[in-house]
């Protein structure tokens, strides 16, 4: 973990426009890259490469425990045999006379024959993800898609490039592609499939606005009323206020106890050295005050190291469900409304003509999709609330074994300590 | 008031105590209050010098009184039990009741006072604090405060078994009766006329600026007082910051306590692992207070050796004063000779007013010389005396003094020593009860 300022990503640099070549095409440019980011998924036989193909960086320990997500993300599956398998990693900095951005590598394995090829890699960055996102809500409005991690960031608060953020976006970012490619439906979503192997995702400003406008043209239903909501969609509809709010509340509480535990450190770091100093005049005593001196420092740097973990792997990750809970909401709304255009269209019908008529054919569809939307929310419902128990469990699970390991590193340090400290006392005993 | 532990209890702990000093040069002793462990050191105690062989001595409980003062108003303070009995007594099995009597802390300051005029070259132990300082901001700053009441009753303990083990003072007989003599003990002090024998501030400060060659060792000793206070101060001050800082991470735990509460309301299977799990958060939460209240002991432990700097550099000063004044003496018994050479040979080297005057007004009468050298000859043999008189006074001052230095110094590296092992012990205990709880809330998660 760095200890000070955050470190930038190396940068594609400055070149003319012509000589840069297009960040999202799969070979790319001889720059500062490894020679085997041109066979990037042949990494299977490596043995440092995860069965579902994410490359292993064993260079620090935090990594290992999002190794450890990885993993229990895909035992998730109750033993079900994954066809699909995606990883986003590999970030890098471009720098263009336009703009400066950062793009990440997207590798695919499948055997699913909806795609050519059995492995894919190319590289996207946030806006792509963003389009991918609006495509799926648009083109399966009736599915819980997951959410993104936040796109604005104040310029002036947050370094968007630093090692630190980027980083814990990349996480949000892959957490995002697994659970779109976890989804019965929307993994098989053509625009899901294009994400993942065009070279290009052409014209996607162009189709990005057609997008908000389909969504719009789709979904008129603004006059309609509900007359009851069914009691499963109020009880969900209940759940994730009440949820949101607590979410919230302990999004506070880390975020209070990180601030108290960076002044406590502050207050540490200022510690250590009078017994430094202290020791410089004395003589018998020097040593054992050295090593306080040394303990206090060595407890400095572990909690140093527990603040920053729970702020990039903890808050995230609350962060995340809250906007997975907004975006739920909107869905449960627009079912909602789904009901209330067909409920209000039947209420019409029936008014309008005997029983002998059969109903229209536009009543039937409203009711088709009333029934469709339901049936594929409780279904995603379920699921959601799967995976949000296996994700909590994991994220609490996390921040406990932070906290364990801090106090061990504390622990050993002090009694390292204490023999170091009871040796003169010793050697006096004997010489009396 | 405020009472620590039932009598009884303290009477066994008492027996621990002193039977352990009977052993060995350095020994420690344990004094067990409120669970925790406070280590008083008497080292280098030598047989048949220290009172504390004779006789136990603890200060047992404290309470409140009010009554009228000096300029007749009503005050509220605090008293303290001090419990005597002869060692004999406890060691044959019997438990026979303690003589007992009140006393309140400027009775303790009357005290110290006397002996630092009495024994200037002794390193006479320190009270504890008069108020309450480096306090972080939980803690009161109150005198009257039961928690403070509590740490300076172990302080004043402290106090008195310091003195009792102390190769010269312990034998000072208004030592004794201080702690035996409930009536009259005031009188009896202000009776020796210890007062009249204090060093006025001004004069010692004056020998501290003009002195020449005071001893090497001393003038370090009074470096490493000052150096020693600085150090302590800044240290107290931070691991008073500290200590808040902690408070609060601690505290906010407890609020995960209660919103896990009210999110496993509306849980079904990750409910009750969420709700054992917050009810650890809350007791993490509490267990700060126990470990702050540990670290409280170890400030009082460094405050003690704060205080004991100021001590030892009282003893830097007189030496200052008797070197100083033993050099003032010289200088004037060398310019009273050199007078009298003068009036011998009849040349003027130093000036004097007499000798001018008589060289614009005239020569004095061989009568009148002969006055003026007897004059000087008796002051030069009343000089040679007093120089004498404080050179030996002066040396005999460096040796015991530097004597109780050198206990002092090694008492100093011991308890020192000591009072950092159970800081890191009390860390230890602080980390180990950290994993504790965070396991407990490891396995509370892993079963949502």
């Amino acid at each position: 973990m760095s200890a000070g300022t955050p470190r930038s990503l190396p940068s594609s640099g400055q070149k003319p426009i012509q000589d840069i070549c297009h960040p999202l095409s799969a070979e790319e440019c001889a720059l500062s890259r490894s020679p085997d980011v041109l066979n990037p998924c042949s990494a299977g036989e490596r043995d440092l490469i995860l069965p579902n193909g994410t490359p292993v960086d064993t260079s620090s320990p935090a990594s290992s425990s999002s190794l450890l997500n990885r993993l229990q993300l895909d035992d998730d599956l109750d033993g079900e045999t994954r066809d699909l398998f995606v990883t986003v990693d590999d970030p890098k900095k471009h720098v263009s006379t336009m703009e400066t951005y950062i793009t990440y590598r997207v590798c695919t394995k499948t055997t699913r024959t909806e795609f050519d090829l059995p492995e894919y890699s190319v590289r996207r960055r946030y806006q792509d993800f963003d389009w991918l996102r609006n495509k799926l809500e648009e083109s399966q409005p009736t599915h819980l898609i997951p959410p993104l991690p936040e796109k604005f960031v104040m310029k002036g608060v947050v370094d968007r490039f630093s090692e630190e953020f980027v980083e814990t976006r990349r996480k949000a970012l892959d957490k995002f592609l697994k659970r779109v490619a976890d989804h019965p439906v929307l993994s098989f979503n053509e625009h899901f499939n294009a994400f993942l192997s065009a070279k290009d995702l052409n014209k996607r400003q162009g189709l990005a606005l057609l997008t908000k406008m389909g969504e719009s043209v789709k979904y008129v239903t603004g006059g309609y009323k509900l007359r009851a909501r069914p009691v499963e969609f109020a009880a969900m509809g209940d759940y994730l206020d009440v949820f949101t709010q607590k979410l919230g509340t302990i999004d506070r509480i880390a975020q209070r106890i990180i601030k108290e535990q960076s002044e406590f450190l502050m207050e540490l770091r200022e510690y250590g050295p009078v017994y430094s100093s202290w020791s410089s005049f004395e003589e018998d005593l020097h040593d054992p005050l050295e090593g306080v001196s040394g303990c206090v420092s060595n407890c400095s740097s572990a909690l140093e190291e527990l603040t920053e973990d729970m702020s990039e792997d903890f808050l995230p990750v609350l962060r995340e469900y809250v906007l997975y809970i907004e975006s739920m909401k909107n869905v449960l709304k627009k079912r909602d409304q789904v009901q209330a255009e067909y409920e209000t269209k039947l209420e019409a019908v029936v008014f309008r003509e005997d029983k002998k008529t059969p109903v229209p054919s536009d009543v039937e569809k409203c009711q088709d999709r009333v029934e469709c939307f339901n049936a594929d929310l409780k279904a995603d419902w379920d699921r959601w609330q799967n995976n949000k128990r296996q994700d909590f469990r994991q994220l609490l699970t996390g921040m406990a074994d932070k906290n364990i390991q801090y106090y061990e590193k504390c622990l050993a340090a002090w009694e390292s300590l204490i023999p170091l400290l009871q040796d003169k006392q010793d050697a006096k005993g004997e010489t009396n | 008031s405020a009472r620590v532990m039932p009598t009884q209890e303290r009477k066994l702990f008492s027996s621990t105590l002193f039977h352990k000093i009977f052993k060995a040069h350095t020994s420690l002793s344990l004094k067990k209050c409120k669970g925790c462990l406070y280590k008083i050191s008497t080292s280098m105690v030598e047989k048949g010098t220290s009172l504390l062989k004779m006789m136990e001595i603890s200060v047992a409980e404290a309470e409140k009184r009010t009554g009228k003062n000096a300029v007749n108003m009503q005050e509220t303070y605090t008293v303290y039990l001090i419990e005597t009995r002869p060692v004999d007594a406890a060691s044959e099995g019997t438990n026979p009741v303690p003589d007992s009597l009140w006393r309140r802390y400027s009775e303790f300051e009357l005290l110290r006072n006397y002996l630092l005029v009495t024994y200037p070259f002794s390193v006479v132990p320190p009270l504890p604090e008069k108020r309450a300082e480096f306090v972080w901001h939980k803690l009161s700053a109150d005198n009257m405060d039961p928690d403070f009441v509590e740490r300076r009753r172990v302080g004043l303990e402290n106090f008195l078994l310091r003195v009792a083990s102390h190769p010269d003072l312990s034998s000072d007989k208004i030592f004794y009766s201080f702690l035996t003599e409930e009536n009259g003990w005031k009188e009896t002090v202000f009776e020796t006329g210890f007062q009249a024998k204090a060093d006025s501030r001004l004069k010692a400060l004056n020998a501290t600026f003009r002195v020449k060659n005071p001893d090497k060792r001393f003038a370090e000793m009074k470096h490493y007082g000052d150096e020693l206070q600085s150090v302590i101060s800044q240290l107290l001050r931070v691991r008073a910051r500290a200590a808040d800082r902690l408070y609060g991470v601690y505290k906010v735990h407890g609020n995960y306590g209660r919103v896990f509460s009210e999110w496993s309301a509306i849980e079904k299977e990750m409910g009750d692992g969420l709700q054992s799990a917050g009810h650890h958060m809350d007791a993490y939460a509490a267990s700060v207070d126990d470990i702050l209240e540990e670290e409280e002991h170890y400030a009082d432990q460094l405050k003690e050796y704060l205080f004991y700097a100021d001590a030892l550099r009282a003893v830097c000063r007189k030496h200052e004063l008797t070197q100083y004044e033993l050099e003032m003496a010289a200088q004037d018994l060398t310019s009273k000779k050199q007078q009298r050479e003068e009036l011998a040979t009849g040349t003027i080297r130093t000036f004097s007013l007499k000798g001018m005057t008589s060289k614009l007004f005239g020569q004095e009468t061989p009568e009148q010389r002969e006055a003026k050298v007897k004059m000087l000859e008796t002051q030069i043999e009343e000089g040679e005396e007093l120089v004498k008189e404080r050179n030996t006074e002066c040396e005999e001052f460096v040796k015991s003094a530097w004597v109780d230095i050198e206990r002092f110094k090694e008492q100093k590296d011991h308890d020192l020593r000591e009072a950092l092992i159970s800081y890191a012990i009390m860390q230890i205990s602080m980390c180990k009860k950290g994993i504790q709880v965070w396991n407990n809330a490891k396995e509370c998660f892993s079963k949502m």
